[in-house]
């Protein structure tokens, strides 16, 4: 049984369909990219696997360890051992850095995650998590309070991209502490850099999973590319 | 059990310091209803307080260049369900002086209660004024509140106020302050409330910035809930070169609250800048979903928030 497993969905907005039968597994503690173009869907794979609102696949089935998923809500989802990293972080008011990494547990020490990310403690632990922050500090506590959340299952928009970017040192030591936790990462971003790291690739082109396999390759074959933006043509390396 | 003792439970229940009465380096002055319970004075404090009919009147005067460490308690309240009381309070820092006030008024069985505070504050040249007020109204929302203050700030002076009500039902509410302030000095009004059942909350405050490089900041955290009503005006003017002003209003609303923000910017300086941001709807629902993703149910991240706004 796989821990994600997402067969065949069709996903349409009014009258543009984004997926058009996409598959795809993630096996328990595997790291797998998924990288694509700009506007190819891969923030909207991201929202459909939580179970964000109005995002339900419109044919098409998510499984998560072998159990549908596509009626269950997000926070439900969350308690099934799912979680997702945006993109770009919110920004809280009158929430400290360490309230939102003890937000499941105040059991949790703080500190060892905010120095994963490169943070130092001592520094950010009572700082709130508002616009005084900047995009990449927001991004590296986000990602330090998903590793503090122990999940089965990380999907993680486009880690690597921000205002302040992250280093791929920093990557990969969220990974590797989520590896070591035994938790699967869906790993989304339009760079082939980040394929590195992880155990599998698939590229996502014109609503579908184009190839899977070694990230290598993948990155190979995406890096090849000669579009841009997604032009909504079959892709060439089908 | 001594009314003074009564009223220093529900300030000890309300989160206030019971020691305040008998640490003699700390200066307080305790009334309940119209009667004045317990007053102290420090070295540099002078306080002089009476009776009236209806409340009392006080008048507070930190002497020229003193630094008063600890912050002096005002404690002021109703324990019975019906009363009215009604403060004055004349304020005077003078010039360099430096004091902290932490006031705590407290109506926790309120039905039919009536607080009505008028106040006269001068705060002297490069003298500072911090000046936290903590409500609580108990659960019945049978209270009327009507603070009112006009404020002058001199020269390179500072007042900086918090007014929080986020315990409890908040029943009328009515604040008007306006604070007038001079060249170099700054002003930070921040009012935090959150609102239930049928509360109706409306704060009026208004910032004048008279002098050169004069700065203002009005901050306004509202919620409300149920049938809730709150409407903020918060007005600015900005009358000298170099003044800075700004007016920055956020209210959740839940269930079938009506929230009203009516920011006014006024400047009669070209040199002079003031600003205005206003948020006004149910929670955020990035937000929302961030912390649903964390394990939260959708109650407990509403109230995360919420929380978080009026801290």
């Amino acid at each position: 049984m796989h821990l994600l497993e997402i067969k065949d969905i069709t996903y349409r907005v009014k009258e543009k369909e984004i997926f058009s039968g996409l598959s795809l597994a993630v096996e328990t503690g595997e790291v797998r990219a998924i990288l694509g173009k700009n506007g190819t869907g891969k923030s909207t794979l991201a929202y459909l696997v939580m179970g964000c609102e109005s995002y339900i696949p419109t044919s098409g089935e998510i499984l998560f360890e072998g159990k549908v998923i596509n009626d269950i809500k997000l926070h439900q989802r969350a308690r099934l051992g799912i979680t997702l990293a945006w993109q770009e972080p919110v920004r809280f008011e009158g929430i400290s850095v360490r309230d939102y990494l003890t937000l499941k547990s105040k059991e949790v020490d703080p500190s060892g995650y905010l120095e994963m990310v490169g943070l130092y403690p001592e520094l950010y632990l009572d700082r709130m998590l508002d616009k005084s922050l900047s995009g990449g500090e927001r991004k590296r506590i986000e990602l330090a309070s998903i590793v503090a959340l122990e999940p089965r299952l990380a999907v993680l928009d486009e880690p690597d991209s921000g205002i302040d970017m992250l280093s791929m040192q920093d990557i990969i030591n969220v990974i590797d502490a989520l590896k070591k936790n035994g938790t699967a990462v869906l790993l989304i971003s339009h760079r082939e850099e980040i394929a590195k790291v992880a155990d599998s690739a698939s590229l996502i082109c014109n609503g579908k999973i184009v190839c899977s396999g070694n990230p290598e390759k993948v990155a190979q074959y995406y890096k090849s590319r000669k579009c841009e933006v997604c032009i909504e043509e079959v892709c060439v390396y089908v | 059990m001594s009314e003074l003792e009564d009223l220093m439970k529900a300030f000890g229940d309300s989160g206030g310091d019971k020691n305040i009465l008998v640490n003699r380096d700390i200066a307080h002055l305790v009334a309940s209803g119209h009667k004045i319970l317990s007053m102290r004075a420090i070295e540099g404090l002078e306080v002089k307080a009476e009776e009236t009919v209806t409340g009392i009147v006080a008048n507070v005067r930190v002497m020229e260049g003193t630094i008063i460490k600890n912050p002096i308690h005002l404690c002021f309240g109703i324990l019975h369900k019906k009363g009215l009381q009604e403060i004055k309070m004349n304020v005077r820092l003078e010039r360099g002086a430096f004091a902290g006030f932490i006031a705590h008024c407290i109506f926790p069985k309120a039905e039919k209660v009536r607080h009505i505070m008028d106040a006269v504050v001068e705060i002297g040249e490069s003298a500072e004024m911090r000046y936290s007020e903590v409500h609580y109204h108990g659960p019945y929302g049978g209270i009327e509140v009507i603070p009112k203050a006009d404020v002058m700030v001199g020269k390179n002076g500072r007042y900086i106020t918090d007014f929080s009500l986020i315990s409890g039902r908040v029943g009328k509410l009515e604040i008007n302050y306006t604070v007038s302030v001079g060249e170099n000095a700054v002003t930070e009004l921040t009012a935090r409330v959150f609102g239930h059942g049928n509360d109706s909350i409306k704060i009026k405050e208004k910032v004048v910035l008279e002098g050169n490089n004069s700065k203002g900041l009005i901050k306004t955290r509202i919620a409300i809930e149920e049938k809730a009503t709150a409407e903020v005006t918060g007005i600015t003017e900005g009358n000298a070169e170099g003044a800075r002003g700004h007016v920055d209003c956020m209210e959740i609303v839940k269930d079938s609250a009506v929230a009203q923000a009516i920011p006014i910017v006024k400047v009669s300086h070209p040199l002079a800048k003031v600003t205005h941001e206003a948020a006004i709807g149910s929670v955020d629902k990035r937000q929302l979903e961030t912390l649903m993703a964390h394990g939260l149910t959708p109650e407990e991240a509403v109230n995360v928030i919420v929380r978080g706004i009026l801290k």
